[in-house]
């Protein structure tokens, strides 16, 4: 990991405030994206991570400080304009419509239509073609236990539906994926699967910013993990040369990390 | 999802699940019991308990009456008298369906009927014009109360229980509570009349309002289950939120939904002119607990999402069974009403039921 200082970031932001009232929920933070990179965010409640995330995924719009993406300054007013830009989250209720079926919430908002006058003039959508996407897609990520793609996805069980929000927002051409606590309603089976996903959708070059609150987890997959305490970015370390207890010390501000570090 | 690797486990407490099952996420593999399958069955197929009390129904009553029942004049009377009712069912059935209720459905009706006829006998519109006026009414009651339920955040109900009342008072106050007689529309614009003529295929008689809701629901079933427009109207019905983060626009989605109800409610209020002849700012009255009647029976849930439009015909047809054979049967009216009472209740029984079988 040495060289990724090297490197340019994919996504960063500079300088990013939100202020509510008198609270101050991002107090002038940054923040770093490397093209590859599972990049953990862990932070004590209240901290500003979940604040901070939802500006870089277009939920909030910061009141100061510029977010760039491949070098490029972007501003985005809503999730959706961020999802056109390439920046997919992964919301903790994964925002899928139980009784819809599996392929019509990965084609939700972006439906493919039939070619020619049936789909110009009737809007028919091309059902075979979204469901023959949606299998490979699953299938590329080793998802397909899910036999039948036209199943509710009320009917699966956690981990499938998360691997369903997941391999919809790695489907699409994403640039950059947010998880947000993608392991805490699961099982300790159906997690292990769930970080198997995430590394399988790194391994495809996609880079990931990971929000948890699951010390192992983070330890285990991310490539560095970013600190969040008191609205700010207190440090950023790398897995191997810290434990877990010294991370939760910097969380919590019992032991003040070297100042040196990222 | 692939096997965690066997014999290398990340963390100390994951090793002890080396041992364990290893198809907690598949499918259950149980052979499910007939009636575990059946409930299945209905779950994919929201319409499915609606068609088959119709069939059983019919069948009841084609048995106890014989031919007096089962003739194709008395079957497609059934239609004749349902076809109101189904056509502001199909306005309900997509409102319900974004987990909203439209109370405004009845006044709307009778509003747009009463401009399509005001328009052409008081300031001499031709009547197709009057007709067009009509059904802008429908569309911009129907767009009020999109605005205020999307916009303003109002619940559906409070809205259009407001609207119900400012509608039908506009409607008297309006009319002046002046009917239309059928002669005069007879003599001058018999087009006002056009979903009341019928056409017979051998003891069949057949209105063109009947196949304007045939037409209609065929139409709607498509738009739902096969454009972008009415899974997103399944989306928002399911769960606003997730379908706002899935990039659909819900207020957008919410308004043109009311507005559509409106125009619908303006085509039954066409078609209520076929079916009583004259123009009346009084009729129809009963069209709000009809519809929801009909939806509800044809197993759409309240709680939106799910169900199937078709299922609202099929409800709409029962009624219209259960009214006609009672009244051969000669039992008292009060019978009827007692009896749809009872196939509410167990109809949202049935959806509960049935919801189970996702779990």
């Amino acid at each position: 990991m040495t060289d990724i200082q090297t490197r340019k970031p994919f996504l960063t932001g500079r300088g990013l405030i939100k202020r509510y009232g008198r609270v101050t929920a991002i107090d002038n933070a940054d923040f770093d994206l490397y093209p590859g990179e599972i990049l953990a965010v862990i932070g004590d409640n209240g901290a500003g991570k979940s604040s901070l995330i939802k500006a870089i995924s277009g939920a909030i719009r910061p009141d100061e400080g510029e977010i760039r993406m491949d070098g490029e300054l972007v501003q985005f007013a809503s999730p959706i304009e961020a999802r056109k830009a390439g920046i997919e989250t992964v919301y903790q209720n994964l925002a899928l419509s139980p009784a819809l079926s599996i392929a019509d919430n990965m084609f939700l908002g972006r439906e493919i239509r039939k070619p020619g006058f049936m789909g110009k003039v009737l809007r028919k959508l091309d059902h075979a073609a979204m469901e023959r996407m949606a299998r490979e897609k699953l299938s590329e990520l080793g998802l397909m236990t899910i036999q039948n793609i036209n199943q509710a996805v009320e009917t699966l069980s956690g981990g499938q539906r998360q691997g369903v929000a997941v391999a919809r927002a790695a489907a699409f051409g994403s640039k950059v994926i947010i998880l947000d606590e993608p392991t805490a309603a699961l099982g300790v089976k159906e997690s292990r699967r769930v970080l198997e996903l995430i590394l399988d959708v790194r391994s495809r070059g996609i880079p990931i910013v990971l929000i948890s609150h699951n010390m192992p987890h983070v330890f285990e997959i991310a490539d560095r993990i970013h600190i969040h305490r008191l609205g700010k970015r207190l440090t950023v370390i790398n897995p191997k040369d810290y434990t877990m207890s010294d991370a939760v010390a910097f969380m919590t501000g019992a032991k003040a990390p070297e100042p040196i570090a990222a | 999802m692939s096997e965690p690797v066997a014999g290398a486990p990340h963390h100390d407490y994951e090793k002890v699940l080396k041992d364990s099952s290893k198809d907690v996420a598949s499918f259950d593999t149980d052979k499910p019991s007939a009636l575990h399958k059946f409930r299945h069955f209905l779950h994919s197929n929201p319409s499915a308990v609606s068609l088959i009390v119709l069939v059983v129904s019919l069948t009841v009553f084609g048995l106890t009456l014989g031919g007096k029942f089962f003739s194709a004049f008395s079957l497609t009377l059934i239609l004749q008298q349902v076809a109101i009712t189904g056509i502001v069912g199909a306005a309900q059935s997509l409102v319900i369906m974004t987990a909203g209720i439209d109370l405004s459905v009845g006044a709307i009706m009778v509003l747009s009927s009463v401009v399509m006829g005001q328009f052409t006998f008081r300031y001499g519109l031709p009547p197709e014009l009057a007709i067009l006026c009509g059904f802008a009414t429908g569309a911009l009651c129907g767009f009020i109360n999109g605005v205020l339920i999307a916009r303003v955040k109002l619940p559906p109900f409070i809205v259009t229980l407001g609207m119900w009342q400012i509608v039908l008072a506009s409607n008297f106050l309006y009319s002046a509570n002046e009917t239309i007689r059928a002669q005069e529309i007879e003599a001058t614009a018999p087009i006002l009349q056009f979903f009341g003529e019928t056409f017979r295929l051998g003891g069949a008689v057949f209105t063109y309002g009947v196949i304007a809701m045939i037409v209609l629901v065929g139409v709607l079933w498509y738009v739902l289950n096969h454009t972008a427009w009415g899974r997103h109207l399944y989306a928002v019905g399911d769960d606003p939120e997730a379908a706002d983060l899935s990039g659909v626009n819900v207020q957008r989605m919410l308004i043109s939904v009311y507005m559509l109800s409106g125009i619908i409610c303006a085509l039954a209020g066409w078609a209520l002119i076929g079916r009583i002849g004259s123009v009346s700012p009084t009729a129809g009255q009963f069209a709000n607990i009809e519809s929801i009647t009909a939806v509800v029976i044809g197993g759409i849930s309240l709680f939106g999402g799910r169900g199937s439009i078709l299922g609202m015909m099929f409800g709409a047809l029962i009624v219209g069974v259960f009214s006609l054979g009672l009244r051969l049967l000669g039992t008292d009216v009060q019978w009827t009403y007692l009896l749809i009472g009872v196939l509410i209740i167990v109809a949202v029984a049935a959806d509960q039921w049935i919801r189970k079988a996702a779990r």
